[in-house]
């Protein structure tokens, strides 16, 4: 009897081919760019020249002293934050309403559900209509429902262009939330929910002393994927105002395409696409901490 | 402190009748069992008592309020033991047995001193920092009742709460809730489908099965005078013998009906007792330490291959060999006759 070892029986090597693909993908098209980035921002490299030369910290030097990176790093921020802050109100209610049995519940599933599923620029543009200065719904609801007058020039004020841009962010991301918020409501034993009712609970009560608190892991990792989604994003920002008026509402994104794709300046553009990394890695930390903290510790 | 009314209630899931027309009066500081096997409705008329489930259609009084209807489970003064204990996870012990104080709104002095002595009174004081994982199954039993107790509650409702302990615990665990029951007077409705537990702690039992009450009684009561052939064989472990033994002195189409603790060989008895005697055919013998269970069929009458359970006291030395066939009598006093269609007891 001949017994001829085949490759699937092989752990060893078997482990390795399979994993190799992925491992060939996070390299070539993660890895490398990744440190690529890194370097270029410690260049003077330009689009269309293949000249590299080291600039050392030139090129941070340069942007932290330039009043329009200063101001894109304090809009990151706030639309980040502020978009952050609305999705976890949002999906916490949102989560609340689908939990609830009701006619044509599903559809409304379905229909919550496609934001989520809308490419970034189709919608932008459907919010540049919905922003729109001349025809903005918005404005004509709020004139013929007489809650507003005069006129709001949504895309052209810098505060107002920053709010839009929150709110598409929020409505961008605020679905997959509800996603997250409805899958850990539904991991929280019935009997908890019951016995806070026997209790003697209210819903408010019930809300903020029972279910957040037990939610806190599941609205952490959604906030973490909210934050990493928002403060990466070109599109919205681009497409919505890009970057205008007069260079106001830029984000990190936006910034670091216009200087080193549209100005060519690689090396700058790069610096400023990298000053997003730290930010992103405190976070990232942060919230990973916080979920594990809740699950196993279960101190606050 | 309130007794309980219920009357023709009923809850419909569709098509599907959990509980159907159920009439229950409950005493004011009563044991309550109720007992059946899963799907028998007896959750969920617990569930209606304490509000958790809006009744179909019928009536629940809590002392002299009706409360079937509108009236939330705040207002119906009941506190509730889940089965799976229902601790909040992410609160302390204390903060878990002040939830329901702080809830009512009732001022921070007097919610420690209320926690401090429901924590006394069930000795887990040391525990009051402690998370709920970090304590053993009988410990959050104890949590669990702590924080039910601080509501001062009109009446208790507890849903299988030894159900999750193992077995040891178990026994003092029914032995601690029963005497603390003595103690407080409130009245209780326990559920289980555990003959066991609901024989040691009911004062009375109700026996529910597909959503109706079969029979009410004092665990003697249903114990030794079960209404038909399904309380005979529910309670009862190993449950009653039923055979068409055609008994002269009874109409064709009677079950006896015998306790396998009186189907003893017919050796044992006094000469004085007056007897029925069987010739059991004895299939197998087990040993339990403090019993013996013996397996096989009786001649004459019923299907032969209807399997005959005796349990005979380890007092009962008497060799028993398989494969033989014995004389096994019961004393007529204990022998229960059944219809044999519908299931109910005949008059002996």
């Amino acid at each position: 009897m001949t017994y001829h070892r085949s490759l699937a029986d092989r752990e060893d090597v078997l482990g390795g081919v399979m994993l190799a693909p992925a491992l060939a993908y996070v390299i070539l098209l993660v890895g490398v760019p990744f440190v690529f980035a890194i370097l270029l921002g410690f260049s003077n490299a330009t689009a269309g020249s293949l000249s590299f030369e080291w600039a050392g910290l030139g090129n941070y030097i340069a942007i932290l002293g330039d009043p329009i990176f200063l101001r894109a790093l304090r809009n990151s921020v706030v639309v980040t934050v502020g978009s952050q802050v609305l999705v976890v109100i949002l999906a916490t209610a949102a989560a609340q309403v689908f939990r609830a049995t009701f006619r044509g519940k599903r559809f409304a599933r379905f229909v919550l559900l496609l934001p989520w599923a809308v490419p970034v620029s189709l919608a932008a543009i459907a919010w540049t209509w919905i922003f729109d200065s001349t025809f903005s719904v918005i404005n004509w609801t709020l004139k013929a429902t007489g809650l507003l007058h005069g006129w709001l020039y949504w895309l052209g004020d810098p505060a107002l262009a920053l709010l839009a841009i929150i709110i598409v962010q929020a409505w961008r991301i605020f679905p997959f939330a509800t996603v997250i918020v409805l899958a850990g409501l539904s991991s929280i034993p019935q009997e908890i929910v019951e016995a806070a009712i026997v209790d003697g609970a209210g819903f408010w009560r019930r809300l903020f002393r029972v279910e957040l608190p037990l939610l806190l892991p599941v609205v952490a990792v959604a906030v973490l994927f909210g934050v990493v989604y928002t403060a990466t994003d070109l599109g919205v920002v681009y497409i919505l105002t890009g970057g205008g008026p007069a260079n106001t509402t830029h984000v990190l994104p936006t910034l670091a395409f216009q200087r080193g794709i549209l100005g060519a300046d690689l090396g700058q553009g790069a610096a400023i696409a990298v000053f997003l990394l730290p930010f992103l890695i405190v976070v990232a930390i942060g919230m990973l901490r916080l979920a594990h903290h809740t699950e196993v510790g279960g101190a606050r | 402190m309130a007794g309980i009314e219920i009357r023709s209630l009923r809850k419909h899931f569709g098509d599907l009748h959990a509980v159907d027309g159920v009439d229950l009066s409950i005493r004011d500081g009563e044991f309550l069992v109720l007992l059946g096997s899963s799907g028998s409705g007896k959750t969920t008329l617990l569930r209606m008592i304490a509000g958790l489930e809006r009744p179909t259609s019928g009536e629940i009084h809590i002392g002299d309020q009706r409360v079937d209807g509108d009236v939330p489970p705040r207002a119906r003064g009941i506190a509730m033991v889940f089965q799976s204990y229902a601790l909040y996870p992410h609160r302390t012990v204390f903060q878990n047995i002040a939830f329901p104080l702080e809830a009512s709104r009732t001022p921070r002095k007097q919610i420690e001193e209320k926690v401090r002595w429901a924590a006394e009174l069930f000795s887990i004081s040391r525990y009051l920092d402690r998370y709920p994982r970090q304590l053993s199954g009988g410990e959050r039993q104890r949590v669990a009742l702590c924080r039910a107790l601080v509501r001062d509650p009109k009446v208790f409702l507890l849903d299988e709460p030894l159900a999750n302990l193992d077995a040891k615990l178990r026994n003092t665990a029914r032995d601690d809730l029963k005497r603390f029951q003595r103690q407080i007077q409130t009245t209780t409705v326990y559920v289980t489908h555990d003959q066991v537990e609901a024989m040691g702690l009911g004062d009375r039992i109700v026996v529910m099965e597909h959503g109706k009450v079969r029979q009410i009684g004092t665990p003697q009561e249903v114990y030794e005078d079960p209404v038909d052939t399904f309380v005979a064989t529910f309670v009862g472990q190993p449950p009653m013998n039923l055979l068409d033994a055609g008994d002269p002195s009874h109409p064709p189409g009677t079950l006896t009906g015998f306790r396998p603790e009186h189907f003893l060989p017919k050796s044992v008895f006094g000469s004085g007792e007056d007897l029925h005697t069987f010739r059991f055919a004895v299939r197998r013998v087990e040993y339990l330490g403090s019993d013996r269970y013996v397996y096989g069929s009786v001649a004459g009458g019923g299907a032969p291959d209807a399997t005959i359970i005796a349990k005979l006291p380890a007092t009962i030395a008497l060799a028993i060999p398989e494969g033989a066939t014995h004389d096994f009598a019961v004393p007529r006093r204990a022998l229960r006759y059944f219809d044999a269609t519908t299931g109910l007891r005949r008059p002996a």
